[in-house]
């Protein structure tokens, strides 16, 4: 579904990936994790389409296309979606009308008829329910005023709504309490099919006890310097990223 | 932009009516189309207010509606009462011409303790082939502890020029909370003052929105005195103007005592050659400390044309006092942008509804429920070019043509 050959990304002319190379198929949970400042939210970032990243070498091939040619809401209509670390808040606009909006143009995209009214406040109420969001929530302003477990819960929320066949979790786990990451990793949880693929970035272990990746990747220095099962991850935890490092520095020397 | 003073020497250039018209049952044809607001409707034609039968009404709480002229023959104590409250503040030219034209207006008293449950709703139309003057002059009175809502909509109905200049005067006794709500949808050739002059006792609280859709040049000038402790006045103003339409907003607010709080918001999104002002000032007297005043002025000019003149202003004389005050003039945030093209939204699309977010926030501020999702929805159409003067009123003719004024987003 996602293939990432050698990519080489910058920002202001800074070079943040160093030949990065991944492979998600279908029915995958991928696990991203790596101290901070190694290039994991640039990577979700690129996927996304934001703008001033410059990819300089490499490409990201995604069902077949080349990313780099569609625009950020192409992206998400051919299916991938980002929950972000940061969600931002938009005064003003409801979370009723921002998904409306969007599963249409999304729905648009791909021809087929918008939801009606009823309809969309229908597919609304169900999905509500993967993330245990309380009605008060989607009418009010998107993000706004939100604390970090709601914000992060209103990202599933869209995602359920919105039902991307690649979602790209950019540490959805900071900023949770025990009960709002166990509500957040359970909605992933439900999401989940044969169909669709995660990549869960994040920086340390606790989450992936509720999500459970089929392959963990580590992240060091803008390259995946090692990858491995789930138990890769709680090696991490227990051990920390020192001895990653080593052995980076020395396959280096080497 | 020019002065109070140079438009003062234009009031000659127009008409003042003397005397109402005859009757005309224009509580029949014209018709609020806010849906399910329940407001009692206070209209004025040309200046006067218009009555069936009574030109004041007397509620059996208490509370004084109607015409201020009558008011002023059967109940000259508490018309002399409110007046006070103009005397309390520097009148400008236009505020002094006022003075000695007025022809009618509203008189509104709410006695000591009630609380009115629906809105009151001033209505000024103006119906004439000719360039008319209007000059009215409002008295709202809110006695201790009391509370009371009030909309004030201006909207022309036929063709000729009008210079509408109205004064409005407040007072807030102890405790009472007013919410009062401004707007206008008036066609190009107007010309539209609108002066209000507030004074607050201890503990009052005073909410003002003032949003402006259409107009050839508004100016909404506020003057608010906090005279005692823990008075409030909220003061929150949109203003959407494209073609050469001119909106001004002024402010002043005194703190003259301790322990005052107001804040400020205004917002406007500028197309064309549309220009407006934001002249926000706030002065702390000496003795007033602990004050807190806080004002914000946030801007989007749609075109190099478009212009925005922005003023915020403290004058502080005390020293134990929190106030802020910024202004911006720019774009719509590209994070949020990013955010909703994440979300499969098209770059258009998502200019539409961050303009909207911005201009939205004006609304939201607004209590009354059936109003505020009302100004929403225009808002929405505003920004849409949908929205166009005859779409208000039962009043304005549909062969009114040529008054659509899109703000297209595609320019930013």
């Amino acid at each position: 579904m996602l293939k990432i050959e050698n990519l080489h990304v910058s920002i202001k002319g800074r070079e943040i990936l160093k030949g990065v190379n991944l492979e998600v198929h279908a029915g995958e949970v991928h696990a991203i994790m790596g101290p901070n400042g190694t290039g994991k939210s640039t990577l979700a970032s690129v996927i996304a389409g934001k703008e001033g990243y410059e990819v300089t070498e490499g490409k990201i091939i995604y069902k077949g296309k080349n990313l780099m040619d569609l625009s950020i809401e192409d992206r998400a209509r051919e299916g991938i979606f980002i929950g972000f670390q940061y969600p931002v808040e938009i005064p003003g606009v409801s979370i009723a009308n921002f998904m409306r909006t969007a599963l249409n143009e999304i729905r648009q995209y791909r021809g087929l008829d918008p939801l009606n009214g009823a309809q969309f406040l229908k597919l609304m109420n169900e999905k509500k329910k993967v993330v245990e969001l309380t009605e008060k929530l989607s009418n009010r302003s998107v993000n706004e005023g939100f604390s970090g477990g709601e914000k992060k819960r209103n990202e599933i929320f869209q995602m359920a709504m919105l039902e991307p066949t690649l979602s790209i979790l950019d540490e959805t786990d900071s900023g949770l309490d025990i009960d709002a990451l166990r509500i957040v990793a359970n909605g992933v949880n439900q999401l989940k099919n044969q169909d669709n693929a995660t990549i869960v970035i994040t920086h340390y272990q606790r989450l992936l006890d509720y999500i459970v990746p089929d392959v963990v990747h580590v992240l060091f220095d803008g390259k995946i310097v090692k990858t491995g099962p789930k138990e890769l991850a709680l090696e991490l935890e227990k051990r920390g990223y020192d001895w990653i490092k080593e052995e980076y520095e020395q396959h280096k020397l080497s | 932009m020019k002065s109070f003073a140079e438009y003062t020497q234009q009031l000659k250039n127009y008409r003042l009516q003397l005397q109402p018209d005859p009757y005309q049952p224009v509580e029949e044809y014209f018709t609020c189309q806010v849906a399910n607001m329940g407001s009692v409707m206070l209209p004025l034609l040309n200046g006067w207010y218009v009555h069936k039968d009574s030109q004041l009404t007397l509620y059996p709480d208490g509370v004084i509606a109607g015409s201020l002229k009558a008011a002023m023959t059967q109940y000259p104590e508490l018309v002399q009462a409110s007046l006070k409250t103009l005397e309390d503040h520097k009148q400008d030219e236009l505020t002094l011409s006022n003075k000695e034209q007025f022809t009618d207006g509203i008189f509104l008293y709410v006695p000591d303790n009630v609380k009115v449950e629906k809105p009151f709703q001033i209505v000024s139309l103006v119906n004439s082939r000719e360039d008319l003057l209007i000059q009215n002059r409002h008295l709202i009175h809110l006695g201790q502890n009391a509370e009371l809502s009030v909309i004030q909509c201006d909207d022309s109905t036929k063709y000729g020029k009008t210079f509408l200049n109205v004064v409005t005067a407040i007072t807030l006794n102890r405790q009472a909370r007013l919410h009062y709500y401004k707007t206008e949808n008036k066609e190009a050739e107007s010309l539209l003052f609108n002066h209000l002059y507030v004074n607050q006792c201890a503990e009052s609280f005073f909410h003002s929105n003032a949003i402006t859709f259409n107009a050839g040049y508004v100016c909404n000038d506020i003057h608010v005195n906090l005279n005692e402790p823990f008075a409030e006045a909220q003061l929150y103003g949109l203003y959407l103007v494209d073609k050469t339409q001119q909106c001004e907003n002024r402010i002043k607010v005194s703190h003259n005592c301790p322990d005052c709080k107001s804040f400020q918001l205004y917002k406007g999104i500028m197309d064309d050659e549309a220009e407006a002002t934001f002249h926000g000032h706030v002065v702390v007297q000496p003795d007033a400390q602990r004050t807190n005043a806080f004002q914000t002025n946030r801007n989007i000019l749609l075109t190099d044309k478009a212009k925005i003149n922005t003023q915020p202003f403290l004058e502080i004389y005390a020293d134990d006092v929190q106030c802020s005050h910024g202004a911006t003039v720019g774009q719509l945030d590209d994070e949020a942008l990013y955010y909703l093209r994440t979300r499969g939204i098209g770059e258009r699309s998502a200019r539409k509804l961050l303009m909207f977010a911005f201009a939205n926030e004006i609304c939201q501020h607004v209590e009354i429920q059936a109003l505020k999702d009302r100004l929403s929805d225009m808002v929405q159409r505003r920004l849409n070019g949908e929205l166009t003067i005859c779409d208000q009123c039962m009043m304005h003719n549909a062969d009114n043509g040529g008054l659509i004024f899109p703000i297209d987003p595609s320019k930013l």
